[in-house]
Order: C-alpha cells, then structure tokens, then sequence
C-alpha cells in the first residue's frame, strides 16, 4: 500500500519536476495537473521532461482561477484518475507544484499506513472560525458568484452587496453543513471514492461550483458526510498571512523546517536552491520523532502577521505613521510628567531620581533649550538639544525620546512656560502619568527680581497657558494617569501625593533616602498672590492660601525638611 | 481627495512625463546593451557625475544583491566614469552636458528611460552613494523581495536615506575604489527622525539625521527629505515627482500604514560623507545644480570650514539590517 500524489502545477514547473521525481523515486505515484492556463508549448515540453518516470502521469486540464470551481474539478478528475490506475493506492495526498517534501518519503508512507482508516483534512463549521479575509464566511455558500474576484473586483463586490440587499439565499443541499480549511488534504480511498462516486455527486457540484473558494469548503464538507475518522489538521505546513496569501519559505528557513517534522511544506520560493537541494537530494536529514511539530514557525509567522497589522506601539517611521486614535500605543513605554515639582522643591530632580532610579530631565520642552538629564546636549538617538529643532515638531521628539530609551523610565518637568504643543499628545497617551501641582509657576516668579508689573504680566501669561492645559488634561478625550492639585492643597499634605506617584512609578527603592526634597521657602508667598489681586491679576489656580501667612504659621527656625519614605 | 485634486495630479503627471519625452533629447546614447533585458530583469537606474572612484563597488553590490542591468546616465563626468561603465558587460550608458538642475537633477531623465525600458519590470533608482538594505537581504536576493512584493500586489517599496559618517574627520580614513564605504562611514543616527505627512502627494517626509543635527539645528525645515521610494514596479504611466522622494499617481506613495501596523520597508545607506565629500562640496557650490541654489551645501560648506566631527556619543555604529529593524529604522512588515 502506498500513497497518491495528486500535484496541482501552474507555475516554476521545473520545481515541480523536481519534487515529482522526488516522490516517484519513493515509490509514490504521482498525477500531475497542469493549469490549462499554462502555454502547450510549457505543458508539453515538461511532460517531455517527466516522461521517463512511468509512475507519473498526466490528467486532463482546467482552467484554474483563484477562488473558482476549476480547482476541485482538477482535483477530482486527477483523484480519480490517481485511484483506476493505481490499485496500491490507499490515501490520496493533494499537493501543490510548490510543496517541499521535509521527511524522506517512506516516512510519510509509514506514518500512513499506521492510519490506514484516517482523513487528515482541516474541516471546521464556519461560524467557528475566524479564518475567513474579506466577510465572507456564511455568505460564501449562500451567495452566488459569477464575477472573478481578482479580474472583477467591482462587479464582484457589487453583486455581492446586490444579493445582501435583496436577502438572496441559495439552498444548502442535503442539510449539509458547510465546512472549510486548508485545500491541502490527504484523504483515504474510502472517503475519496465516496464523494467521488457518491449518487448525489452530480447535485453537490452543482451546487460547490457557485460557492466561493469552493477548494476550501468542497472536500472538507463532504469528507464529514463519507468519513468515518477525521483528523482535523493538514499534513501540509502551510502559513497564511492576513491577507490570505500563504506565507513562502526561504533558503534561511532551511533549520526551521527541519525542526519542524512536518511532512510537507508549502509554499517554497522557486529559487531558494538551498531548501531545494537539502530536502530532495539528502534523506539522511531524516527525524525520529513522528509527529508533525510546527509551533515554532507558527510563531515566527503569527509575530510577522501582528508586525503588520498591530505594528511596534510607539514607533513612527517610513512604514508605519498612524493616524491620530489610531498609534496602538502613542508612545513606546510608560513615563512621568512633572508639573509644578521644581518649583517647589530645591533639589526635587536629583532626588527623583535617586528615589526612583530613572533617567530625571529639567524642562525638556523649555523654550531655551532641551535641559537633558545631567545637562546633556544629545540624547539616546542622537537628539539634539536645540529648542528649534524640538519645536519643528514637538510631537515627534517626544514620542522619539519614548522610543530612543525605552528600558529605562524618562521622567521629565513641564509647566506653562513651556512649548505646549504637546499637551495633547501627552493627555490622550496612557502611558503618561502626569502629575501638576497647579499654580506653581508664580514660585520663581515671587523668589524673582523682576519689576512687579513684568511679573504681573508675566504671571497673567502663565495663568492662561495652564489654565488651558488644565482643561485639555480634564477632558474626556484624556487617557494619561492624571493627578492634578492646586498649589495651597498640596503643601498642605505633600506626603502622600508624592508616596502615591512613586509608587506608580514602581521603582521605589525600599531603602531609606539619604536626601529628601525640600520645599522652597514660602514665606510671604500669601502676600505677594494678594498683592497681584490688588493689582487686579487674580491668581486662582494655586488655591486659597492665607494672605498673612505662607502655607503654614511663618516660623523664626527654618522648616523642618519634609521626609519621604 | 475630490476629483478636481485628482484631476490636477493627472495633469501635472502628464506634464512630467512630456517633460521627460522632451528631455531625452538631451541624451547621447553612449553604449546601448537594453537590447539584453529579458523580461524578469531586475533593472537599476542612476545619475552620476565624477564618481569613478565609487563606481566598482557600486555597480559590485548591487549585482550581488541581484540587479541585472544598469541604465546610467553620466552627467558630463571628466574622471573618466563614462568609459569605466562602457566597458561593464550589464551596462547601458547615456551621456549629457546639460544642467542637472534644468533636468530637474537627473528626475526627467531617468522618468524617460524608465519610460522607455523599466515598464513591467522592477525598478530600482539610486544614487552611487546609496546603498540598499532590505529584511533577509543578508540571506534573500532582491528577486526575493520582489517576488513576494508582486505576491502581495504591492508595487512601490520604501527606502529611507540613512546618513552614514565616519567617526573623526572625513579625510581620516581616504577611500579607495572598490571598498566598501560603509567599513568607513561606520556611523548613523538612530531615533531623531520626524516625519509629516504631505497631504496633496500622500507621502511621508521624513526629516532628521546628521545633516539636520550638524547643519541645519537652527533651520530645521531646510532640513533635506530623506524619504524614498527606490523600488517600483515600474509601468510607462508613472513619473517621480522630486528625485525619488515621490511618485504619481500617488497610490505609490502609500508605503506607510496609518492604521497603526507596519508595512515592509528598507533603507538606503547613504554614503556620502567621505573623504571625497569636501570637494565635492566646494564643487557644488560654484556649479549651484544642487536643489534650491545648493541650500544643502552652502550649509555644508559653513560648517565645513571649522571641520566637524558628525559623530557623537549616541551615534549607532551599523552592523546589519535586523539591528535597523530592531532600531524602528526600516520593518519586515508582515514578511517572514
């Protein structure tokens, strides 16, 4: 007993001689249908070519379009061609000119005649699976198709939109239920010659030949009526990608797939010499173990299908610009915004970021320049610290920076002063936790030694700019970790809201600090927003602060440093 | 995009082309082998002017990678270039004395040759200095990518302009013919790209590298463009607007994705700052055929004069195309 080759061909015909021979040798017979779209002279010159190995033959040809019946006719005839001449013949293997043998033949034969009653071919109910490209799935066997897809794409999706409007439905014969999977079966003869020689044949190929890609539903539909034991998988390795194409394997893929196991592979590059050479011309590659293991390339597969279509969060570069709502991750990894901190503690950026062990920046968007950890001038990525070059496209450089240093958590100040052309960038990114302590900004401009009216001025600006912030952070289009306190609320308890952002953060080192942040002296502070109310600037966004006092009763001994642990 | 957008893009691709129909007067068939092209080929189109010394490894990598003609035109070369290509047996040569500039540096002249001999067959422009990365291209020839690029009816593939560098000064390490450059100009800026999004071609223009950082930190919109699109299946309709940077029709332009995934993409090493870089600069500045009067080198040649190093501390050093990938440089794409 022995195996059939059925082999659809309609291209590299001189790959598909090789494998023909390659199978012939093993003691496969081997039934070749060529695509009738293949020019005589080509067809009849690889039949030539193939004519010295009696145990391959030729059947009759049809035109094979994608997605059309011709396909299952070619098979059918070729199958039952394959099961009269050949009596040793007890499964039948549909192949393509493009499938690789991986495993020496008699492998393959062994492992069949272990199964002698079994149907390995992939047959699942549509409504189970999400195989299907373009939505047709219950539709393809309801509908009628006379339009080629790949030729008449608009008439075929307009008659297909005909049909959903007007409710058309075929009838399913039989109460058959459509199934689907891969076309690259191995079927007994039992089954074969079933649905080959069924009485209701003739009504079935009516009805598959207006199904469309009636490949993938026509055997695997009735080998559920005939068979009596199904196996569910293909013994082809065969990848699609999101497009439904079949994925192709390269000479690079020569270790993959002889750690595969699997017996077939489909769909190999014609020129790769390399895949070609190792699996036809040497059987010692042989492998013990029997069954088919593909989960490796399954992997690399599913990866590149999730490359293009879910694509690296964060990254923007030639092939990939996402439109806005759209990045999968506006930025590359997770990163804190400081707002209002500098301000008011001395030394609150070094101790950051001994607090928290992450890369702490001053004002990276700072109208002067960009002030890098460390007073850097580039960073990872080779950026620059000109305020002009950052400006031409803020965006860009944050998302840039994000990218540049992910495995490591960028911590940066911003405030009113600031360019604000990224607030809504870092607002609708998840990744960003911005904290702001509102109103701090008239800090350095009371600790300044500026002329009242600039700072009033000055302060009326400020006020704007982060009252505008403000709202961009409270909308509901806001998707960053946001954390917003007025000046006075804040140091009334800084404890806490400062304990909660690190531990967000996460890196917070158990040990006891050795320095602690200190607020900035406040004294007066009461006054000096009072004197800007007198002079009718009205400083709101710091919350109410006593006008006699600073944030606490002034006292004669300097504070004492708040400790954060 | 309305129908009266789409009607002027039409418009001025049929101006383009007339232009280039026009243009091929200006070019004096040197050594014509096009009669060779079998319908397969993998065809490579350039301008050059002056650039024997880069020439061999030039014309070296690209056969290895699997082109299988070259159609140049040399743009009035003095050093003998014209006679080194003659002499190649996968060479077609044109010669002209006219401007760069007036031919639109180089654009009409390659939009008639690809005219006349590219349509149907893979494309692929690009200046002696550039070289070609793609995915696998350590292990998969281009008909490779080709193949799986026609598989997947994709018909223009991206390439972005990296500028590579030598660390130290240019004249440190002289090039000689045959080498390949990149041992010398080792050097590339990772991640401080920005990209916009013109709206009336649909092409992405992407800014940034060593030339924006040394040159143009104080005018970043001067900045050149490095976006590309060098390899397209080429059909006699279509035209490239502004060097390789863009097409029409502008379906062609789509090589990024905007819905979040990543499309297969390469990148084009560009190997310009060598030691031969200096001269040539002083020569572009007198020549003025450089894009808006030779903005890019007037810059250059400012900068020049105090001898910078391009190199900085976060400079990569390049050591294949999967750490570009790795970088956000170039993608698979969904190729596996």
């Amino acid at each position: 007993m022995t195996v059939g080759i059925v082999m659809l061909v309609h291209t590299a015909l001189g790959r598909a001689e090789q494998a023909a021979r390659h199978w012939a040798e093993g003691g496969c017979p081997v039934v070749i249908h060529v695509d009738a779209n293949v020019p005589r002279k080509t067809y009849v010159k690889f039949t030539e070519a193939l004519s010295d190995v009696p145990a391959v033959i030729f059947s009759k040809r049809f035109r094979c379009e994608w997605g059309t019946w011709g396909i299952v006719a070619a098979s059918q005839t070729a199958s039952e061609l394959m099961l009269r001449t050949f009596d040793d013949v007890r499964h039948v293997y549909l192949a393509s000119g493009s499938c690789l043998p991986l495993r020496p033949v008699d492998e393959l034969i062994d492992y069949l005649a272990d199964r002698p009653r079994t149907d390995f071919i992939e047959s699942a109910t549509t409504a189970d699976v999400p195989w299907t490209v373009g939505g047709l799935d219950e539709e393809r066997f309801t509908m009628r198709f006379p339009f080629s897809w790949k030729r008449q794409r608009f008439l075929f999706d307009k008659f297909v939109a005909l049909q959903r409007r007007l409710g058309f439905k075929r009838r399913i014969p039989n109460g058959l239920v459509p199934h689907m999977g891969s076309q690259w079966w191995c079927l007994t003869r039992q089954t074969l010659t079933a649905i080959l020689q069924g009485p209701d044949r003739r009504e079935y190929d009516a009805y598959f030949r207006h199904v469309w890609i009636p490949d993938e539903s026509y055997y695997q539909t009735l080998a559920r009526q005939f068979s009596t034991n199904i196996e569910s998988r293909s013994l082809t390795l065969s990848k699609f990608d999101f497009q439904g194409k079949p994925h192709i394997f390269y000479d690079d893929h020569l270790q993959l797939l002889r750690r595969s196991d699997c017996f077939v592979a489909r769909k190999i590059w014609p020129h790769a010499n390399r895949l070609y050479e190792a699996f036809l011309t040497d059987p010692a590659g042989a492998m013990k173990r029997t069954e088919p293991n593909p989960g490796k390339i399954d992997r690399i597969f599913a990866k590149a299908v999730e490359r293009r279509t879910r694509g690296r969060p964060g990254l923007y570069m030639q092939s990939r610009f996402p439109n806005e709502d759209w990045e999968n991750g506006v930025t590359a990894a997770p990163y804190s915004v400081f707002q209002g901190f500098s301000e008011i503690f001395e030394n609150f950026e070094s101790w950051l970021g001994k607090a928290t062990g992450s890369r702490v920046h001053g004002h990276l968007f700072s109208p002067e320049r960009v002030e890098y950890a460390d007073g850097q001038t580039t960073l990872n990525g080779a950026i620059g610290d000109s305020a002009k070059a950052r400006d031409y496209n803020a965006n860009a450089f944050l998302t840039n920076l994000i990218w540049n240093t992910r495995g490591e958590r960028q911590c940066f100040q911003f405030g009113p002063a600031d360019n604000q052309d990224v607030i809504w960038r870092m607002s609708k990114d998840p990744n960003a936790q911005i904290s702001v302590i509102s109103g701090a900004w008239a800090v350095p401009l009371f600790r300044s030694n500026m002329n009242f009216m600039d700072i009033r001025k000055e302060a009326a600006r400020l006020q704007k700019i982060e009252s505008e912030h403000l709202d961009v952070l409270r909308s509901p289009y806001a998707k960053a970790r946001i954390r917003i306190w007025t000046m006075a609320e804040f140091i009334e308890a800084p404890m806490e809201p400062l304990q909660g952002i690190l531990d967000e953060i996460g890196h917070t080192q158990m040990r006891r600090l050795s320095e602690v942040p200190k607020m900035v002296d406040l004294t007066g502070f009461g006054q000096f927003l009072q004197n800007l109310k007198n002079q009718g600037m009205h400083p709101y966004l710091m919350g109410d602060f006593p006008v006699a006092l600073g944030p606490e009763p002034t006292q004669a001994s300097p504070r004492k440093p708040y400790l954060v642990r | 995009m309305g129908a009266w957008q789409s009607y002027r893009l039409r418009l001025q691709r049929k101006r383009w082309r007339i232009r280039a129909v026009r243009k091929r007067r200006e070019l004096k068939r040197e050594v014509d082998r096009t009669a060779e092209i079998r319908p397969l080929d993998l065809l490579c189109f350039s301008t050059i002017r002056n650039e024997a010394v880069r020439l061999p490894y030039f014309l070296q990598y690209y056969r290895d990678q699997g082109i299988n003609h070259f159609l140049i035109v040399d743009n009035d070369s003095t050093d003998g270039s014209a006679d080194y290509l003659a002499a190649q047996p996968d060479v077609s040569v044109w010669s002209t004395k006219a401007s760069y500039k007036r031919s639109r540096f180089g654009v009409d002249w390659l939009n008639w040759l690809q005219m006349r001999y590219a349509h149907g067959h893979w494309s692929l422009t690009v200046d002696p200095d550039e070289f070609l990365i793609y995915p696998f291209c350590d292990t998969r020839p281009l008909r490779a990518l080709t193949d799986w690029l026609d598989a997947s009816s994709i018909r223009s593939f991206s390439a972005m302009l990296l500028d590579m560098y030598p660390k130290g000064r240019l004249d440190e390490q002289p090039y000689q013919s045959g080498q390949d450059p990149i041992e010398i100009a080792s050097w590339f800026d990772s991640g401080n790209y920005t990209i916009a999004r013109n709206k009336r071609f649909g092409n992405l223009w992407i800014q940034g590298g060593p030339r924006a950082r040394m040159f143009f930190a104080d005018q970043p919109a001067k900045a050149p463009a490095l976006n590309k699109i060098p390899l397209v299946k080429w059909d006699r309709r279509y035209a490239y607007v502004s060097s390789t940077h863009m097409l029409l029709p502008r379906g062609l332009n789509q090589v990024y994705d905007e819905w979040g995934g990543e499309k297969a993409s390469g990148v084009l090493l560009h190997a310009k700052f060598l030691d031969t870089f200096t001269a040539k600069a002083a020569e572009e500045l007198t020549r003025k055929q450089h894009y808006s009067a030779s903005v890019e080198y007037r810059a250059y040649a400012e900068t020049m004069r105090d001898d910078p190093d391009l190199w900085c501390k976060w400079s990569e050093k390049y050591i294949n195309w999967r750490q570009l990938e790795i970088l956000g440089l170039m993608s698979k794409g969904n190729w596996a």
